[in-house]
């Protein structure tokens, strides 16, 4: 499952994996933004951000064709806005609209990959984003977990019974009609998660065993990716 | 000597009004294990989810000195420990020692002290090798054992098992058996399984519709419903 690959990915133990989650989600930050304050003509800075990303990658020794991959999987909406753009005759911005996207999935997934989402959201917490994201988030990525493993649970039944086949030849009513039971069991599974959670204390945060400490290190990864952005944002002429 | 759970004239009614509860007594003794028998939908998990101050109803309960009601639900929380059905609801940190921890750290305990603690919870219920794997890569027998050490670990003085032996293999449940003889919390067990029953439980409580119907020796209590799997 593409969260739980995410989830393993994040449980490593590279140099960048131990890094503090604020220095990793402001560096991220910083690449976004250069990424999207890009001119259109700019391959110099694509390939410079392509090369970080690839740095990225292999320090934290995450399979790189894999990340990679992965990171297309925003392709098909892109080049769906891109396809307008072309029509329009702007071919060139249509394919930085492209590569832009790209980019921005990779710098995400790398940001997701090396660090543990809920060290990632403690230190989104620690930069000042409201509790109430916070926390809405860390609940969708645990009922994310649900919703699949119901989907999965119920994929299985119907295909013991033939679902596949039966699926094609009743259409989309019968497959609609599936999809709010897939809800109303995952709803039912997220009550009883919530009543666990609440059995064991809850109080409306989750809370870390080693809190993030921001070093030197982190210092250093952050200062550096900052100065990079910086100076091959500089070294490029205006949109 | 006053009861750790006493509960007079329970009564519980489901949002879109469905009666689960109607009118319950029912008293746990310190060090005793009771077990809750009855057909499905008869009550028993509501009623457990009442003790832990997850619902609330009508009548009068009091767990551990403390009448339950939406003021006092984290003290009584701190007091029944519960271990669910199903481990995956019970289990969702992301990693087996994190997971454990997560009550303690609720209480306010100190992440050194909830780790500690949380390790010789889990080397109780025969888990320490467990502490750095993802909850969701267990077994069955596994998962089991992390909920019970997540709950052990807050040291309640009530400790309610809903459907123990579900998903476990023979052997799970032997070992099962044997983890909760040892332990020193009154015990409630709710399930369909008279011989896991049998071999922890000094009573058994009937439920059915909402009520209590008999309560006694769990042989007796079997004996008098019907409640075993005798095929002829």
């Amino acid at each position: 499952m593409h969260q739980r690959t995410l989830d393993q990915w994040s449980r490593g133990a590279s140099w960048l994996h131990r890094r503090d989650a604020r220095a990793k989600a402001l560096g991220t930050l910083a690449l976004l933004a250069l990424i999207s304050s890009a001119p259109v003509r700019a391959a110099p800075l694509y390939l410079g951000v392509t090369a970080i990303l690839a740095a990225g990658i292999l320090v934290a020794r995450l399979p790189l064709a894999a990340v990679l991959l992965r990171a297309a999987i925003v392709i098909p909406l892109s080049l769906t806005f891109a396809a307008l753009v072309a029509i329009q005759g702007d071919v060139a911005k249509a394919a930085a609209l492209v590569v832009r996207t790209y980019l921005s999935a990779a710098a995400a997934l790398l940001l997701v990959g090396v660090t543990p989402l809920p060290k990632l959201l403690d230190g989104l917490r620690r930069l000042g984003v409201p509790k109430m994201i916070i926390l809405t988030t860390q609940f969708l990525y645990r009922y994310l977990f649900v919703l699949v493993e119901q989907s999965q649970h119920m994929r299985i039944a119907a295909s013991a019974r033939g679902g596949g086949r039966v699926l094609r030849a009743i259409g989309l009513r019968r497959a609609a009609g599936s999809v709010a039971v897939l809800f109303a069991r995952s709803y039912d599974r997220a009550e009883g998660i919530y009543r666990a959670m609440l059995a064991r204390g809850f109080q409306g945060e989750f809370r870390l065993l080693e809190p993030t400490r921001f070093g030197w290190a982190d210092s250093l990864l952050l200062g550096g990716l900052v100065l990079v952005c910086a100076v091959l944002g500089w070294s490029l002429p205006a949109a | 000597m006053t009861p750790l759970i006493e509960a007079t004239g329970l009564h519980y009614r489901y949002p879109n009004g469905t009666a689960a509860l109607n009118g319950v007594d029912f008293a746990l003794q310190e060090g005793e294990t009771v077990a809750l028998f009855g057909p499905n939908g008869s009550g028993k998990t509501t009623f457990v989810l009442l003790l832990n101050g997850l619902i609330f109803g009508t009548g009068a309960l009091n767990v551990c000195g403390i009448g339950v009601s939406r003021k006092t639900a984290a003290a009584v929380r701190r007091k029944i420990g519960i271990v669910f059905q199903d481990s995956d609801e019970q289990l969702f940190m992301p990693t087996v020692l994190e997971d454990v921890t997560y009550g303690l750290l609720n209480m306010g305990a100190d992440e050194r002290v909830a780790v500690e603690a949380a390790r010789k919870a889990l080397g109780q219920v025969g888990a320490a090798h467990l502490e750095q794997r993802a909850p969701y890569h267990l077994s069955a027998g596994e998962k089991r054992r992390v909920a019970l050490a997540g709950v052990l670990v807050m040291q309640p003085d009530v400790l309610i098992l809903d459907e123990p032996t579900t998903f476990l293999d023979p052997p799970g449940q032997r070992d099962l058996v044997h983890l909760l003889r040892q332990l020193p919390q009154a015990k409630i067990l709710v399930t369909h399984d008279t011989e896991f029953a049998g071999a922890l439980a000094s009573r058994a409580v009937f439920f059915e519709r909402g009520k209590v119907l008999g309560s006694g020796p769990v042989e007796e209590v079997i004996q008098r419903f019907r409640w075993s799997l005798d095929y002829d």
